[in-house]
């Protein structure tokens, strides 16, 4: 049975080694990468620090697709740096909706 | 003399020495109610929380926890030169006097929106406060948190740190340039110094009191300024250190602190590579590199220099890396947990403190056998401040 193994292989790659097995993001431990590690630029709270302010109402121009592609790719020229190589898109397209939300995702 | 007094005035005088002595016991009473000296005494910021761990560390124990400041992300804090109390810098912007003995909060101001560090002038009499909304520093009256001074700079100011003199020295993050403010007189007199180089994240001084050093995260290499001289020159160490080598995504900035001279030499943690940079403190020409696990984000030479203590950026923060100086190998790796932050060292160097947040503990080691000595429970806890920096510059 090709298909589904392949389909299966495509899955866990996408999930990520640290993810493999698990289909959904981890609402808690991004949650938690989200307040203390994104937190050590942009603060605890979100509201700024080296890097800027990304609570909701400053980061309200961005869709949770344009702003998925700033956390997987970074922002050249600036210190924010890719995600890509820690995270899983599923996981970045969690990430963007719960800074567009405000944490309601 | 005292029996050449008659015995009436005599008695009154110790009554009154009796009254002056209940009284400053029980301004100055530990919880417990008995005498309490601060030499040994620390505190850890729990960030989430809001709080401080005060710890004993002689009794490896936590003695009490204050509460009520606010957010403490990426706080740090300074010591009055008596050790009694400390000034804690919220990243919100509060500026926060605590009573290490009475364990309460002796002041508070909300001074800025959003903060970044801080110190304490040589003769303990001033607080400043490096903040990046508005961007600037804040001076304050030591006893009573009172405004003495503003100085805005127009750009996020990082890498504020005391010199001899009664002089604050900070860098401009958009700018490029570094602040020397001197206080000594009845104005800040501001001398400034530019063409430090792109971002300048952090700095530190050395205990000395003379040599300034800033990182920079807008290009490889970092600057020296000789604060000896009335206009310091920019000197640049390590230019260029990383060319030719792929530049890693950068997680977590590393820090600059007063730690950093080991022998002759000082160490550094290199931005975007997975190594420690030593420099010759003389002339600051490269003497080595030590590769590494991961990012450094602190490299801290143990008091005495003889080794480094490295922990690392987000993923691979779980480790901690000892370097022998004598030799820039790597002679020890530890495991406390995950998400190490911070560690400080005894006065004299002993042991090592380490903050473990995600596993919400502080473990204490041996610097000498690396065995584990102790582990205290801590709320996700960051920096871990022990009282005997109030007497060294630039921490």
């Amino acid at each position: 049975m090709p298909p589904p193994m392949r389909s299966l292989a495509a899955l866990l790659a996408l999930s990520g080694a640290a993810w493999a097995g698990e289909a959904a993001p981890d609402a808690a431990v991004l949650t938690r990468l989200v307040h203390h590690d994104c937190g050590s630029c942009h603060g605890l709270t979100l509201k700024g620090g080296l890097g800027p302010d990304i609570r909701p109402a400053t980061i309200a121009h961005h869709t949770p697709e344009s702003l998925r592609a700033v956390i997987l790719d970074g922002v050249p020229g600036t210190p924010m740096p890719p995600w890509r190589p820690l995270i899983t898109e599923a996981e970045a397209e969690w990430i963007a909706r719960y800074l567009l939300s405000g944490g309601a995702s | 003399m005292d029996r050449a007094l008659p015995a009436e005035r005599r008695c009154v005088m110790r009554r009154a020495a009796l009254a002056l002595w209940l009284m400053l016991g029980s301004a100055a009473a530990a919880p417990a109610g008995e005498i309490r000296a601060t030499g040994d005494l620390g505190l850890i910021v729990e960030r989430e929380s809001g709080s401080l761990l005060v710890i004993d560390q002689s009794e490896h124990a936590a003695i009490g926890r204050i509460e009520g400041l606010g957010d403490l992300s990426h706080a740090s804090l300074v010591y009055s030169p008596d050790e009694r109390f400390a000034y804690v810098f919220g990243r919100d912007g509060g500026l926060t006097k605590v009573d290490l003995l009475t364990q309460e909060i002796a002041a508070r101001v909300m001074q800025a929106g959003n903060s970044i560090g801080g110190a304490i002038s040589d003769d303990g009499r001033l607080v400043a406060v490096s903040n990046y909304e508005p961007g600037g520093v804040r001076v304050f009256d030591a006893a009573t948190l009172e405004l003495v001074a503003d100085i805005p700079t127009g750009s996020k100011t990082i890498g504020l740190v005391d010199a001899p003199g009664r002089r604050f020295v900070f860098s401009l993050w958009d700018a490029g340039e570094t602040w020397i403010a001197d206080l000594s007189g009845e104005s800040p007199a501001i001398t400034k110094v530019g063409g430090i180089g792109a971002y300048p994240y952090d700095a530190l001084v050395t205990g000395d009191g003379r040599t300034y050093i800033v990182g920079l995260f807008g290009e490889d290499g970092l600057t020296a300024l000789d604060l000896w001289q009335a206009v310091p020159e920019p000197v640049r160490v390590l230019p260029g250190y990383g060319r030719g080598e792929e530049e890693l995504p950068v997680y977590k900035m590393p820090h600059l602190e007063g730690w950093a001279l080991a022998g002759d030499e000082f160490v550094l943690p290199a931005v975007g590579h997975h190594e420690v940079l030593w420099v010759d403190a003389g002339d600051f020409s490269e003497t080595g590199r030590t590769p590494t696990h991961g990012q450094p984000v602190f490299a801290m030479a143990r008091p005495g220099g003889r080794q480094v203590w490295v922990n690392f950026a987000h993923p691979l923060n779980d480790t901690i890396q000892v370097i022998d100086t004598l030799t820039k190998q790597v002679v020890h790796e530890l495991k406390p947990g995950p998400a190490v932050l911070h560690m400080e060292f005894t006065a004299r160097g002993h042991e090592v403190w380490v903050s473990v947040r995600d596993a919400g503990k502080v473990v204490v080691y041996d610097t000498a056998t690396f065995a584990k000595l102790a582990e205290i429970d801590a709320t996700s806890p960051s920096g871990i401040f022990f009282t005997a920096r109030a007497h060294r510059t630039g921490l």
